[in-house]
């Protein structure tokens, strides 16, 4: 326990890292999830194709093969990311957010946003036909039908899933450390290498603060789902 | 497209600016294939040289038995031993005791919360990391850790869709409740929950790749020692697309067969939903 108070500030200081990667590709991961969504369920075959593939060939690939992509690969055909050169000074080190970190951003919001996307899609999905049909016949504009009925019912339904997708996404970051962001995995891996005898203490605690911050995503979501809900 | 939630069938003029936006997109679509390949031309991604290894027969042969292979392996060790996990965690999960119920409630929990690459590293260095064989342990027990704790929410959620009366016939007809479940429920339940059972393969065959970390055999670690090589020139791009693909096409054969599965034995009934992480309560949950 004490190794956890006399390392309290690296460790703060390696989630917030991971609680960066999760903010920042969560975010882009909902809007590039939302654009593929309304093209797999837009009118024109060719986007809806499009989307589809994107979203085969992402959901199918491991998440270290994406990330590897961006980090390893992309470089070497002048996809860089250098122009991104942040530092959060904070009492215990800098957060610096550069060219490497930004890559994993990206790698996770690629990866994530296929899901986001299916959890999107089968959220329209599972509104009934009849319910815009019905919207339609008592004459309601197109906007109308949208906001009144259609997608209040397709976002209750979106919830349940995307908290999924978003709590995958959390536990995912760590896979970011395996790429050179020092986030709490690393800090973990290092700690286990430092002080091998303490390898049951360190994992355990770093397990349980996963633990926690998977249970407040999830608490949030019942909370929103709750706020949402009819009957 | 008819019989959308969200439009209308389309009338002429809706159609007349349909196929504008058809034609847009497609080029669009089509211009930034173009870019992306001119882009790789010119960075000299085409080169005979980068793609070398993917042509010559000592290295298909070390992607297919060192990688493919050695990934299927993990894969599927990883899912039976899952299964085993699942099965044991599911049921105590339903158990009437509540001192049966906690525990397999906690163990779940755990493991579905926890990070897989936390759980690697640590059965790494649990078993020892100058060890040969400790890696692919890693990336196995890992990974049956975690999809066994998925694969018990499954048990749980197919043993709890059986109907009810099954198993009140089978109580009136005098059996125990090792009989019941073991040949009444279990049975059914199986047959619902295969197609989930076979999603969860595909997560687990994808996750092997996050051996990469703890340099477990596989295809990562055949793709690593590739695009290292100086001879072949910095050709990651081409490896982590060969290697890309390779997943892709194992991932897709097994989604094609949970799909057959699905239509062959559940029919066109939903798919079974699990709940996620959190969300019970196994107080609340008492046993039928």
């Amino acid at each position: 326990m004490e190794l956890f108070w006399e390392h309290r500030e690296a460790i703060a200081l390696a989630f917030a890292y991971t609680v960066l990667l999760f903010l920042f590709a969560g975010i882009g991961s909902m809007v590039l999830g939302t654009v593929l969504a309304a093209m797999r369920v837009g009118p024109i075959p060719v986007l809806r194709w499009a989307g589809t593939l994107y979203v085969h060939l992402v959901r199918n690939t491991p998440l270290v093969i994406v990330i590897i992509f961006f980090r390893i690969a992309a470089p070497k055909i002048d996809l860089k990311f250098n122009f991104v050169d942040v530092v959060i000074p904070t009492g215990v080190g800098d957060v610096r957010l550069n060219n490497i970190f930004t890559a994993c951003v990206v790698g996770l919001t690629i990866y994530t946003a296929a899901f986001v996307c299916e959890a999107l899609r089968s959220g329209v999905n599972a509104v009934p036909l009849g319910q815009a049909e019905a919207a339609r016949a008592i004459g309601l504009p197109f906007s109308g039908v949208m906001t009144q009925v259609v997608l209040p019912q397709a976002f209750r339904a979106t919830i349940p899933p995307l908290a999924n997708v978003q709590i995958a996404l959390l536990k995912n970051t760590t896979v970011a450390g395996a790429l050179g962001v020092a986030e709490a995995f690393v800090r973990m891996r290092l700690l286990i290498k430092n002080n091998p005898a303490e390898l049951w203490t360190l994992f355990i605690g770093f397990a349980l603060i996963f633990v926690i911050l998977v249970e407040v995503l999830s608490f949030i979501s019942h909370r929103l789902e709750r706020r949402v809900r009819v009957s | 497209m008819s019989g959308s939630v969200l439009f209308d069938a389309p009338g002429p003029r809706a159609l007349a600016r349909q196929r504008i936006y058809t034609v847009l997109a497609g080029v669009l679509l089509v211009a930034s294939v173009v870019w992306v390949v001119v882009r790789l031309e010119q960075n000299g991604q085409f080169e005979y040289q980068k793609w070398e290894p993917f042509v010559s027969p000592v290295y298909i042969e070390a992607i297919l038995v060192d990688g493919v292979l050695e990934t299927l392996k993990m894969a599927f060790s990883a899912i039976l031993l899952a299964v085993g996990f699942g099965v044991v965690f599911g049921i105590g999960k339903l158990s009437e005791h509540a001192w049966a119920r906690w525990p397999c409630w906690a163990v779940v929990e755990f493991w579905r919360a926890v990070p897989v690459l936390l759980a690697m590293i640590f059965i790494w260095n649990l078993l020892g990391t100058d060890k040969d064989s400790s890696p692919y342990w890693a990336v196995v027990l890992a990974l049956m850790l975690y999809n066994g704790a998925v694969l018990a929410e499954v048990f749980r959620a197919g043993i709890n869709a059986v109907p009810k009366g099954q198993a009140e016939a089978a109580y009136a007809l005098g059996m125990r409740k090792t009989q019941v479940m073991l040949t009444i429920l279990l049975p059914q339940a199986v047959k619902i929950m295969l197609p989930a059972l076979i999603s969860q393969c595909v997560v687990a065959l994808k996750d092997t790749a996050l051996g990469y970390v703890v340099l477990a055999p596989g295809l990562t670690y055949v793709a690593r020692l590739i695009y290292s090589n100086p001879q072949f020139g910095q050709n990651q791009i081409p490896t982590v697309f060969v290697v890309g693909t390779i997943y892709i096409i194992l991932n897709l054969i097994l989604t094609a067969i949970a799909t057959w599965v699905q239509k062959r034995f559940v029919g066109e009934k939903k798919v079974l939903e699990v709940s996620m992480v959190g969300e019970d309560d196994p107080s609340a949950r008492a046993p039928r």
